[in-house]
């Protein structure tokens, strides 16, 4: 009768974490070495197989030497100038982090307030659901122009729209959807037996929603989060490319890129600074997650 | 005044369509201050029904119910009855303690007050040493007393039980069985009291209404008259298969009658 679960001891918690992070370093070294291997091997110009041009070119232009990418972070960004290319990548990194964030936030309170207002009044599930789906089909790269023309006539009470906010509103635009959605499964989610126990409480809708639905709800937002994080990410880099906004990694591999046939393993600084950004992104939401699920079975967290 | 009135109570689900049910009819029931009073019955019958029209859950389709002289409505705002279900519906996500606060916590309890109240039935309960464990981290045994206590938490004169043991083996149960009674002594609840099985009705009650499905009504009300305090002697005690056999005679009739299974027997 009074046994109970044992929680299992400290370190072997730990043991697992710093077993992920060797399996991470360890995959990490696996694709340059893949990457190695291939360029090593693989033919210079391309390949065919069975008629279908399917290898990639192997030659320094389409696959520098990952050395050559790591060193070229030491380099000065421009001819004469100062700056080392990791501290352009790591500004732009930091710039685009912070629309992220932002974006990240405005995604995520509007997600959840739909997923409210959904979760109260059938008859807004059935009105909104759908145009959240269509929402998600609208090319970003179509709304971002759009977005931007329309931020720059707001001004509210003397508060001009800055044009970064245009970058964040489309990452919240991208951000929003699997919140709402997934706080809507979540909201929904708890057992009558529950719902009626409340009732027997007699409380209301509001306590209902705050003592008995959102805790509900969070194993369903927890993984939304991990998708809208990314989500805001991508949304921000594609926003900040397609409107030329300055300072961001978005516009860093643009002009990167750009430089492509006389520097290629240059673009790769930026591409690796924005995959940095979305694992910063992801680890910040983790962060979160185990704030979260903390006092949750432990079978429920994924 | 009694505890509960029910007059010619009815409810009818999905009046009028094609899979119209008449769960229960012309229910007539009146139960004392500080009786222990069982539903007994096949699948069906209603009285899980009974219970949630009991508690203000559902709404009668006619007749009326009074609670402690009170509309049932008003007795449920006023948090006039405790409810226990057979699955404990504990949060996961709040201690045992912090769970038998919930229901001070809505009605607006400072918190010195309600935590004063909440370790106060843990005590009752006999768990006072997990008053900082998760609900996952307890046994079916002693979730179910953690529900209970929430349940008493308000010290509600009555106490609506639907299956509160049904989940548990069968020596939780008597265990369970046990506490439950000497609870009831020392709160002087009411209670009515929904379960599967006949020794366990008979065991608790001073009365076992027996009911019937299609339509749900009470076909009999077997007294258990069983002298004394009761313990797990009164398990072996004449008086209790006495009580015992009249229930398997009443639920009987109605099984010959309706065809229907459902009844644990034993």
């Amino acid at each position: 009768m009074t046994a109970t679960v044992t929680t299992p001891p400290r370190n072997s918690a730990l043991k697992r974490r710093v077993r992920r992070v060797v399996l991470f370093v360890v995959s990490l070294l696996l694709v340059a070495v893949v990457w190695e291997v291939y360029k090593a091997i693989g033919p210079a110009d391309g390949g065919k197989i069975f008629g279908w041009k399917l290898l990639p070119r192997s030659n320094d232009n389409a696959m520098p030497h990952i050395w050559e990418m790591l060193s070229r972070y030491a380099d000065p960004e421009l001819r004469g100038s100062s700056r080392e290319i990791w501290r352009v990548v790591l500004a732009g990194a930091w710039f685009s982090f912070r629309l992220a964030l932002v974006g990240f936030v405005l995604g995520t309170v509007l997600g959840l307030l739909l997923a409210v207002l959904m979760a109260r009044f059938k008859v807004a599930e059935r009105g909104i659901l759908p145009y959240l789906v269509v929402s998600q089909t609208v090319p970003l790269i179509a709304l971002a122009p759009l977005v931007v023309s329309w931020g720059g006539k707001l001004e509210i009470f003397g508060w001009e729209w800055p044009r970064w906010l245009s970058a964040s509103v489309l990452g919240g635009f991208l951000a929003f959807f699997p919140v709402a959605v997934g706080g809507l499964r979540g909201l929904t989610s708890p057992p009558a037996a529950s719902v009626e126990l409340m009732n027997s409480y007699a409380a209301s809708w509001t306590q209902t929603l705050f003592k008995l639905r959102f805790p509900s709800a969070v194993p369903f937002i927890v993984p939304a989060l991990k998708l809208a994080a990314s989500s805001a990410v991508i949304g921000v880099v594609v926003a900040e490319i397609s409107t030329g906004l300055k300072g961001g990694i978005g516009r860093l591999i643009i002009e990167y890129a750009r430089e492509a046939t006389s520097d290629p393993a240059k673009v790769f600084t930026a591409v690796f600074g924005a995959a940095l950004l979305g694992l910063a992104m992801s680890g910040f939401v983790t962060l979160a997650d185990i704030y979260m699920m903390r006092n949750r079975p432990k079978e429920a967290t994924t | 005044m009694s505890a509960v009135e029910i007059r010619n109570l009815g409810k009818i689900f999905n009046a009028g369509s094609s899979n119209q049910v008449d769960a229960l009819v012309d229910i007539d029931l009146s139960i004392a201050s500080g009786e222990f009073v069982s539903l007994i019955g096949p699948s069906g019958c209603g009285k899980s029904t009974l219970l949630r029209l009991v508690a203000n859950l559902l709404e009668p389709t006619s007749g009326d119910i009074a609670v402690n002289g009170k509309s049932a409505k008003q007795a449920r705002l006023d948090q006039d009855y405790g409810m226990a279900f057979q699955q404990s519906g504990l949060f996961d996500w709040r201690t045992v303690v912090k769970n038998i606060e919930l229901p001070l916590e809505l009605k607006g309890w400072d918190k010195a007050k309600r935590r004063e109240r909440a370790l106060e039935m843990l005590e009752l309960v006999k768990l006072a040493d997990f008053a900082e464990h998760f609900p996952w981290q307890l046994s079916g045994g002693m979730q179910q007393r953690v529900a209970i206590a929430r349940a008493l938490a308000v010290h509600p004169q009555l106490l609506l039980m639907d299956e509160p043991f049904g989940a548990l083996d069968e020596m939780t149960r008597e265990h369970m069985q046990g506490e439950l009674l000497s609870i009831c002594r020392r709160t002087g609840s009411t209670v009515i009291f929904v379960t599967h099985s006949i020794p366990e009705a008979v065991y608790l009650s001073n009365r076992v209404v027996v009911m019937s499905p299609r339509p749900g009504r009470i076909t009999k009300i077997v007294d258990v008259t069983i002298e004394g305090e009761r313990t797990d002697a009164t398990r072996d005690n004449a008086a209790f298969f006495a009580g015992i056999t009249a229930v398997r005679e009443a639920l009987r009739g109605v099984e010959m009658s309706a065809h229907v299974r459902g009844i644990e027997d034993r």
